[in-house]
């Protein structure tokens, strides 16, 4: 008697052919899974699919609003990208990237009068890095000295921060001029970006990002502090062995995530809000959503502005069939989760096979 | 139970993990009163034949005979049933529960509620039998290895083990508990069990087997009654070439003192003290070796002396320069080298390429990078260099280390240590678990080292190896260097008294 089997093995050096594929696949299944939510929601999934794809990119304003999403999901899946190849998981993107909305705030509003527009735009973005990468320092000082998980602390303090932002708006910020709405005061024109014809995308945030890409690829692949990092994260007492400072190397790095968050909290004001409002309008979940860009790129940089457009994407369709179909928000960030199920098991049929085997039943 | 079934049989055994073959159309068998020796190198598919005879893999061809009926082992589970027990290399024992404890917890049959006592009298009645004594009521954590090793024998009898695994059960014990277990053993076999020995040492082979079955690259390379075979005809057999053994010369006389460790204390991962007060020299063209169980502090000791642990208290100078307070980086450009004991978890980064491998601890010097940013180049010229110079058997400098066999990795690390021509090497087990002919490279290398001058700390478990090449030996026990003699005085009767925690006399005090 003949029996097959399925057996799972390793592989140990897959193909880039393989790795494209799977991840292809993989996306694929996740869509396939968001189509029987639609299914259980009572819509169907054909016409919820088209409207999502039509409605980010389908059209040049639907398109313009997923790069608009894309540019901070770009800045801080970057960053964390860097952080989680060294197995530093930082959490705390939303929190850094509010933090930067309220520096940038501060300083628009504080210093925009009195200065030319191009200086008072780049004091602003200066200001959110340092704020986000401030607000970075705080896990990364508590894991580094104390030996604090810097996933739990670094969560905790987005709440902190988004409570921040709403005491800042509701007390002593709350603009006069905004006619009693919980926003601070609008920030001088000269200090609003320039933004496209027709949409909210605005030209400097996007070559910002793009410079970001390039920077942290070289940085991650062509020196010494990038080789630095890998070694962090792939066999921390081979880094102790090789002299590597582990508390430096993890400081920087969530230092620097933090800022990259910080900034994109400065475009989101500069860019787009023109005022500091509420937490989850600065960033609908740009913090969590750029965790699942950093893994969808692979943890590779180079690749985060390709999965920050597809999450982009998806949250301008999630908007769209929000507000067309009348689904509640909650199921885009079901339809997200599964994507990202999804794209996490296809991680690991990157790295496994299975392999049909044959039993010889027969006895002596 | 299977108490009188004779004989057990694994009849051409096949088993491919990816590209690897492990196993092709091997045969073993073994009969109740036997002890049969399964020798081969590591890698050579000794591990993979006996985890499928414990239900743990499944073969993808072959079958397995009790008095040649087919068995299906599908688990571990199966396996006990059909009375085959196993004693890995690694204890499976909970560190912090008493003897009783850990095999009420092996014990199926064992009551549920409050099962120590059960456990107590049935420890009473085996050992009896067995004439294994060992007290219930003892803490794991406070227990020898060899002890420890006695539990797990213990566990396996207990649950009705007729066959027994021990996979290099000689690797943890000091020469003379080596020697309580062969009587074990012999006893064992008395009683009607079958036993398979899984060793890469010909000397204990020869020894305690009756019969000899012998695998190279996962084939059976030969099968013989022990009493037919001799050290050179299963090297032979287990290597298939003849290695020369590396000649000695003693010419070399011991120059300035390069490494001066004075009244060195270091703390443990867990806390006490694990190098306790010790001083001693290596002088250049000296090879100072460390005899000692593993877990009595050789390995804090190294990592002390290299940076990576902080000293408690005393010093340690580096060519006259004292280091004690200097970080690794710092040590590793005044010469310092360094293979430590755990090649894939502390000495190489196994999912990087042989290239990034090749700078793990020269990244940050102005060799290889320049203005922060990395020379490829020069990595990938070194990675090549250490391929050829070491005879590394990989299909080039991109490969993943990881993909590498255990002794081409070895050699791979320390040609990289060995690339800057350090004044001082600290070399942890170098060739643990390497296959002969790469231990032969080895220890060919550290010789022309200690002949270009190089002072060489050497730490090893392999007492032949530590008599064939240090001038001076030393024996570390419970974080202490216990005594230190120049080789001629040493034999290998008295360091394994050492080792296992004798007093030394004066003259042996360092």
């Amino acid at each position: 008697m003949i029996m097959w089997k399925w057996r799972l093995e390793s592989v140990s050096t897959p193909s880039s052919v393989r790795v494209g594929a799977t991840m292809v696949l993989s996306i694929l299944a996740g869509l396939s899974l968001g189509c029987l939510l639609f299914l259980v929601m009572g819509v169907s999934p054909l016409a919820a699919m088209v409207k999502m794809a039509s409605g980010s990119f389908g059209s040049w304003y639907g398109f313009k609003e997923t790069v608009t999403k894309a540019v901070p999901l770009t800045l801080i899946g970057a960053g964390l990208a860097i952080c989680f190849r060294a197995r530093i998981w930082n959490i705390g993107a939303e929190g850094q990237l509010l933090f930067g909305a309220i520096a940038a705030t501060w300083v628009g509003l504080g210093l925009g009068h009195h200065l030319p527009g191009w200086l008072g735009i780049a004091a602003m973005f200066a200001a959110g890095a340092l704020a986000g990468g401030i607000w970075a320092a705080v896990p990364a000082f508590m894991r580094v000295r104390w030996g604090v998980n810097e996933a739990v602390s670094s969560l905790l303090l987005n709440y902190v921060a988004a409570e921040f932002v709403q005491f800042l708006i509701y007390g002593p910020w709350k603009g006069k001029t905004q006619f009693g709405f919980p926003y601070s005061d609008d920030l001088p024109n000269a200090l609003w970006l320039p933004t496209f014809y027709g949409s909210r995308l605005s030209w400097l945030p996007l070559v910002l990002a793009g410079a970001v890409v390039v920077l942290l690829t070289v940085l991650s692949a062509k020196t010494r502090f990038g080789y630095d990092v890998r070694v962090v994260g792939e066999n921390p007492e081979a880094a102790a062995y090789a002299g590597i400072p582990f508390g430096r190397t993890v400081f920087a790095i969530m230092v620097l995530s933090g800022a990259l968050a910080g900034i994109a909290g400065a475009t989101e004001i500069a860019g787009v809000h023109h005022h500091l409002t509420y937490p989850w309008s600065i960033s609908s979940g740009y913090g969590f959503t750029a965790i699942l860009t950093a893994f969808l790129a692979r943890l590779n940089p180079a690749w985060t502005w390709l999965s920050a457009i597809l999450f982009g994407g998806l949250l301008v369709g999630g908007d769209v069939i929000q507000t067309s179909l009348g689904l509640p928000f909650a199921t885009v960030n079901i339809f997200n989760g599964l994507v990202l199920i999804a794209i996490l098991a296809g991680e690991f049929m990157i790295g496994h096979r299975f392999v049909r085997i044959q039993h010889t039943g027969d006895s002596r | 139970m299977s108490a009188s079934h004779q004989r057990l049989e694994m009849l051409g055994i096949s088993k491919r993990f990816g590209s690897t073959q492990a196993n092709y159309l091997v045969n073993l068998s073994v009969s109740a009163g036997e002890v049969v020796g399964l020798l081969g190198e590591n890698g050579a598919g000794k591990s993979t034949l006996m985890n499928i005879l414990y239900g743990l893999h499944r073969p993808d061809a072959g079958a397995i005979f009790l008095d040649g009926v087919q068995i299906d082992v599908s688990s571990p589970a199966a396996a006990r049933a059909f009375g085959i027990g196993m004693v890995h290399q690694h204890f499976m024992l909970v560190q912090n529960h008493t003897v009783a404890e850990n095999i009420a917890l092996a014990l199926s049959e064992a009551p549920a509620w409050n099962p120590v006592p059960y456990a107590r009298a049935k420890i009473e009645e085996f050992g009896g039998r067995y004439g294994l004594k060992i007290d219930p009521g003892a803490r794991v954590s406070d227990l020898s290895a060899g002890e420890q090793q006695r539990v797990e024998l213990l566990k396996a009898l207990m649950s009705g083990a007729k066959w027994l695994v021990l996979d290099e059960p000689t690797s943890v014990l000091t020469p003379r508990e080596a020697d309580e277990l062969f009587v074990l053993l012999k006893r064992m076999t008395g009683e009607g069990h079958g036993i398979i020995f899984i060793s890469h040492k010909l000397d204990e082979v020869l020894a305690i087997t009756d019969r000899v079955v012998v695998l190279r690259h996962g084939r059976p390379a030969g099968e013989c009654r022990t009493k037919d075979a001799d050290q050179a005809s299963l090297a032979r057999l287990m290597i298939g070439r003849q290695i020369d053994k590396p000649s000695i010369s003693n010419l070399t006389v011991p120059g300035e003192a390069v490494l001066d460790v004075r009244r060195l204390s270091a703390a443990g991962s867990r806390g006490p003290l694990t190098v306790n007060d010790a001083s001693f020299v290596v002088r250049g063209g000296e090879i100072i070796g460390i005899a000692g169980i593993s877990g009595n502090g050789q390995r804090e000791l190294l990592e002390t002396i290299a940076g990576m642990r902080p000293a408690t208290a005393g010093t340690v100078s580096l060519c006259g320069v004292d280091i004690t307070d200097h970080d690794v980086r710092t040590r590793t450009a005044a010469g310092l080298a360094f293979v430590p004991e755990d090649r894939l978890h502390t000495g190489t980064v196994p999912s990087f390429s042989l290239t990034d491998n090749a700078i793990l601890r020269d990244a940050h010097r102005d060799l290889f990078s320049r203005n922060g940013f990395l020379d490829t180049a020069k990595a990938r010229e070194r990675s090549e260099r250490l391929i050829s110079e070491y005879e590394v058997a990989a299909p080039g400098p991109d490969t993943p280390l990881r993909n590498l066999s255990g002794g081409n990795i070895q050699k791979f690390l320390l040609g990289r240590e060995l690339d800057a021509s350090p004044k001082l090497l600290l070399a942890a087990h170098p060739t643990y678990g390497v296959d002969i002919a790469a231990a032969a490279v080895i220890h060919r290398v550290i010789l022309e080292r200690k002949a270009a001058g190089a002072a060489i700390l050497l730490v090893s478990e392999d007492l032949d190896e530590l008599l064939a090449l240090s001038d001076k030996i030393g024996v570390m026990f419970r974080g202490e260097l216990r005594a230190m003699f120049p080789r001629e005085k040493a034999t290998r009767e008295r360091i394994g008294l050492l080792m296992g925690g004798a007093p030394a006399t004066p003259e042996e005090v360092p």
